[in-house]
């Protein structure tokens, strides 16, 4: 790993009085599309909080293409090139879907393929159909659709989701797998959360565990198949 | 009929301007959340620079004009300023702390205009090309009428496309539903903000602009204007501005014929629609329950019983109060009079605040409805000063018994409007039924009986009434009451899943703490020997949040130390020239520099020095 787009160095995050993250540090290289796996309540979401400094790390920094995003404004982080993709996927509910993706339109990137309303489309034709409609009118699977082409709308390059193969039909859980290759041969980086590890297999080049808050696995899936027994302390399958 | 229906244009345009008003204060609401008392302030600023200018300019059409717009710019950068200097450090603070620095705006407001415009009224010059009448089936209607009678769907137009139909609208309606995900993509929620207060502030200046060839300009415009402005922003649904619009041509010409029916109750008329729409649609005409802004969501403090130090602090503090007589003049023994009253009062709200997470913005009402109960004995019944005493709860617990009934029906800011229309309902009621209340001129000589009358005797009865009424809830905050009522604000679904009827125990703490704020009324009418609507009216209200904000939410000493630092700092100001602008400036510091009040703060310094347990790290 010559380069690293994203660098976490131990980071350490409360809610109030509670500890959640300790010691977290891991990396992500450009290009690369890393899972990160771990149990209900791990602090997956918290560490995807902490990223957009939606959650502020009391110790520790987070580190974006060189530069310290730790303490900025979590607009700023956004703008600085990381697209996140909520676990509740917060759609705007009384928004149309044209409107919802209006307010994560962002100017376009150097060195990044824009993403245009048209193209989002192509990738999700179920949104196609669905322009003029409300966000709370859209089924479960359409506003994941819907959270992930908003974000992309920002030309991030950084994709952060939480979750997004959760609370789907499995049909749309492989069909959402191709869309995420397609995303990444379009030379996104993209850091995911997730339980399902098939579905993580298919679209990622490495698994980060994190169990209470630190990470306590970081390889290739290879590595992990051959290790069934991390796979059985920390991953409920 | 044609006089109906010129009375109901009259409604129609008076409908206009209570829209231009409202559309603004909603809009603030709906991407904000602050309940924006200075919206009130804005319009009356507006009002008096357009006066000013159409003074200078020459009394052409564009001068006037020219002259309307320019004052609505002027207020929209003051709205900006007041935004950036100092709603954008409290944000994040409870609705509370922001309700109270805007109503340090409203009284540095005041005294600004006072200051540059002079205190008299003014009556503005007709509007140049509009000044004369256009006779409909035979009765003559004021062009100038016709004018703002278009001028509101006009501004409903506007507004829609401005919100639907371009990017700023789409991010502001967005922002109004989920604020932390607007800024996940990317929004800069500041600038936002700052450019919806902006155009908020504008239209509360073209409201107060459009009012100069009307109506009187005077320095009263603003808190009346911003009740109004409430009731329609209420029943229309906060944050909704078609809501607004029906909400206001409904008070418009519920004014217009109110007026003609009941000429003494057009104040009270408004405030009761507003109930009733509450009670049939609580979040109002076409308005959204109250989306939970994504935050992390404070954790209260939980209420200790008095550790060793501060029960001997509250020892001394008594042993002091007891002996004070002895050592001060008959001018300080006043003074601290006043001091037990308002911490009495203090201690009621802050009983429903911290305890029920009830926050009323209409507190005095139960202070006014004690006083008022206590002044008719003497008035009506020629009772004595003791069953006066006994009237002055039982009527305070009476109104808050009905009151009640309808508030806990609702939460947060909807809950606290409604007390706030309730208030404004008894301040109303106290202000237009002259024979009963003597409306302004208020009742007089109402003085203690023959034992109380020196004012060192009424002190230690003012003592006993009040320290024993802050004990009493002191108690009532460690019984089980006390701790269903927390159970309750922390946590509502798991406390009625446990069989409990939380409104029921809501509505009793609601009850008991107009009572006790009806015994501070009581015993502050015969301290003064007079009662007038102000003490119901929405400064009061204002000075009891405020003097539980002085002392700390989360403190239980904080409404005495409040009530005290309070009572003191304005003896000692209200001597001065624009003593209210001071207040304000006083107010908004406080809410701004120390959010956890004095005596969170003593308590903090004390954790600090190791004299007082750390809840934080002994849980
Ligand atoms: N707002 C909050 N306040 C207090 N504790 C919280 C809050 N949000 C999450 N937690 C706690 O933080 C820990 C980590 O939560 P997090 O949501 O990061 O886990 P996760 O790995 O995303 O779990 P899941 O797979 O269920 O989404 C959990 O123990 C959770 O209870
Ligand atoms: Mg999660």
């Amino acid at each position: 790993m010559a380069e690293t787009m994203l660098e976490l160095d131990k980071v350490n995050t409360f809610y109030g009085k509670a500890h959640i993250l300790h010691d977290l540090s891991f990396k992500v290289a450009p290009g690369e599309v890393v899972a990160l796996l771990g149990r209900n309540g791990a602090g997956k979401t918290t560490t995807m909080r902490t990223i957009m400094q939606l959650a502020r790390p009391r110790a520790g920094s987070v580190q974006f293409e060189g530069a310290d995003i730790t303490r900025l404004a979590t607009h700023k982080v956004a703008q600085a090139g990381i697209g996140y993709v909520p676990e509740e996927r917060r759609i705007f509910g009384d928004l149309t879907v044209m409107e919802n993706l209006e307010v994560g339109r962002q100017p376009v990137r150097d060195g990044l393929p824009a993403w245009t309303v048209e193209h989002l489309f192509e990738l999700f034709p179920n949104l196609a159909e669905r322009a003029g409609n409300r966000g709370k009118q859209m089924s479960g699977g359409e506003q994941q659709m819907l959270t992930i082409a908003r974000t992309l709308m920002g030309n991030p390059k950084l994709l952060l989701l939480d979750e997004p193969s959760e609370g789907i039909a499995p049909v749309i859980v492989e069909q959402m797998a191709q869309t995420l290759l397609e995303i990444k041969a379009k030379g996104l980086t993209v850091l995911l959360s997730e339980q399902n590890l098939h579905f993580a297999r298919i679209v990622a080049d490495r698994a980060i565990i994190i169990e209470g808050g630190s990470a306590v696995f970081d390889s290739t899936f290879e590595d992990l198949e051959s290790h069934p027994e991390i796979r059985d302390q920390y991953l409920s399958v | 009929m044609s006089f109906y229906f010129a009375q109901f244009l009259t409604g129609l345009s008076s409908a206009s301007s209570l829209f231009l008003v409202a559309c603004g204060l909603s809009l603030i609401f709906g991407v904000t959340r602050v309940v924006n008392f200075a919206h009130g302030s804005f319009y009356m600023l507006g009002a008096y620079v357009a006066y000013s200018l159409v003074q200078v300019v020459p009394g052409s059409i564009l001068g006037f004009w020219g002259s309307v717009l320019a004052a609505a710019l002027i207020v929209a950068l003051v709205g900006v300023l007041v935004e950036m200097l100092i709603l954008k450090r409290i944000y994040n603070a409870p609705e509370l702390y922001q309700l109270v620095a805007t109503f340090g705006v409203v009284l540095l407001m005041q005294d600004a205009i006072l200051l540059i415009f002079g205190g008299e009224d003014q009556f503005g010059p007709r509007a140049p090309g509009l000044d004369g009448v256009v006779r409909i089936f035979g009765e003559p209607i004021p062009e100038y009428d016709l004018l703002l009678i278009a001028l509101g769907p006009i501004v409903l137009g506007v507004m829609w496309l401005l919100l639907n139909r371009t990017r700023w609208g789409i991010l502001v309606r967005a922002a109004t539903l989920d604020r932390e995900m607007v800024a996940a993509l990317g929004v800069n929620q500041s600038w936002l903000f700052t450019t919806v207060f902006f155009l908020g502030s504008f239209l509360a200046g073209l409201g107060g602009a459009l009012q100069v060839p009307r109506v009187s300009i005077n320095l009263l415009m603003d808190l009346s204007i911003i009740a109004e402005a409430f009731v329609v922003v209420v029943i229309g649904g906060m944050g909704s501005i078609p809501g607004a619009f029906i909400a206001a041509l409904l008070i418009g010409e519920l004014n217009a014929f109110g007026v003609l029916v009941l000429p003494q109750a057009t104040i009270v008329l408004a405030f009761v629609v507003m109930a009733v729409v509450l009670v049939i649609r609580p979040y109002g005409l076409l308005g959204k329950a109250e989306t939970l802004a994504h935050s992390a969501g404070q954790v209260e403090l939980p209420i200790r019983p008095a550790s060793t130090l501060a029960k001997s602090v509250a020892g001394l503090l008594l042993a002091g109060l007891v002996v004070m007589p002895f050592l001060a003049g008959e001018f300080a023994i006043v003074l601290a009079t006043d001091v037990l009253i308002f911490a009495l009062f203090a201690a009621s709200l802050h009983f429903i605040m911290s305890n029920g997470g009830m926050v009323s913005f209409g507190h005095a009402a139960y202070f006014g409805l004690g006083a008022y109960g206590a002044a008719f004995v003497i008035k009506y019944a020629g009772g004595s000063m003791e069953l006066a005493l006994l009237a002055a709860p039982l009527m305070a617990a009476a109104g808050a018994l009905v009151f009640g009934w309808f508030c806990v029906r609702l939460s947060g800011v909807y809950m606290a409007m409604l007390t706030l229309a309730a208030a404004q309902i008894v301040w109303s009621t106290a202000f237009q039924w002259q024979d009963l209340t003597g409306g302004d001129d208020g009742l007089l000589g109402i003085w203690p009986s023959e034992w109380a009358k020196s004012k060192t005797a009424y002190y230690y009865l003012a003592l006993v009434l009040c320290g024993g009424g802050i004990l009493a809830m002191r108690r009532m905050i460690f019984s089980p009451f006390g701790y269903t009522l927390r159970g309750g604000r922390d946590n509502p679904n798991r406390t009625e899943s446990i069989g409990i009827n939380l409104r029921h125990h809501q509505w009793a703490a609601f009850i008991v703490a107009g009572m006790f704020a009806g015994i501070a009324g009581g015993v502050y009418v015969f301290s003064k020997g007079s009662i007038f609507p102000d003490e119901a009216a929405i400064p009061r209200s204002v000075d009891a949040l405020v003097m539980v904000l002085l002392g700390g939410v989360q403190t239980l000493s904080g409404p005495v130390v409040g009530a005290g630092v309070f009572r003191l700092l304005e003896d000692e100001i209200s001597r001065l020239d624009y003593w209210r602008a001071i207040l304000g400036a006083i107010i908004i510091a406080i809410v701004v520099i120390a959010p956890e009040g004095i005596a969170g703060f003593i308590k903090k310094i004390a954790i600090k020095a190791g004299f007082e347990r750390n809840e934080e790290q002994s849980s």
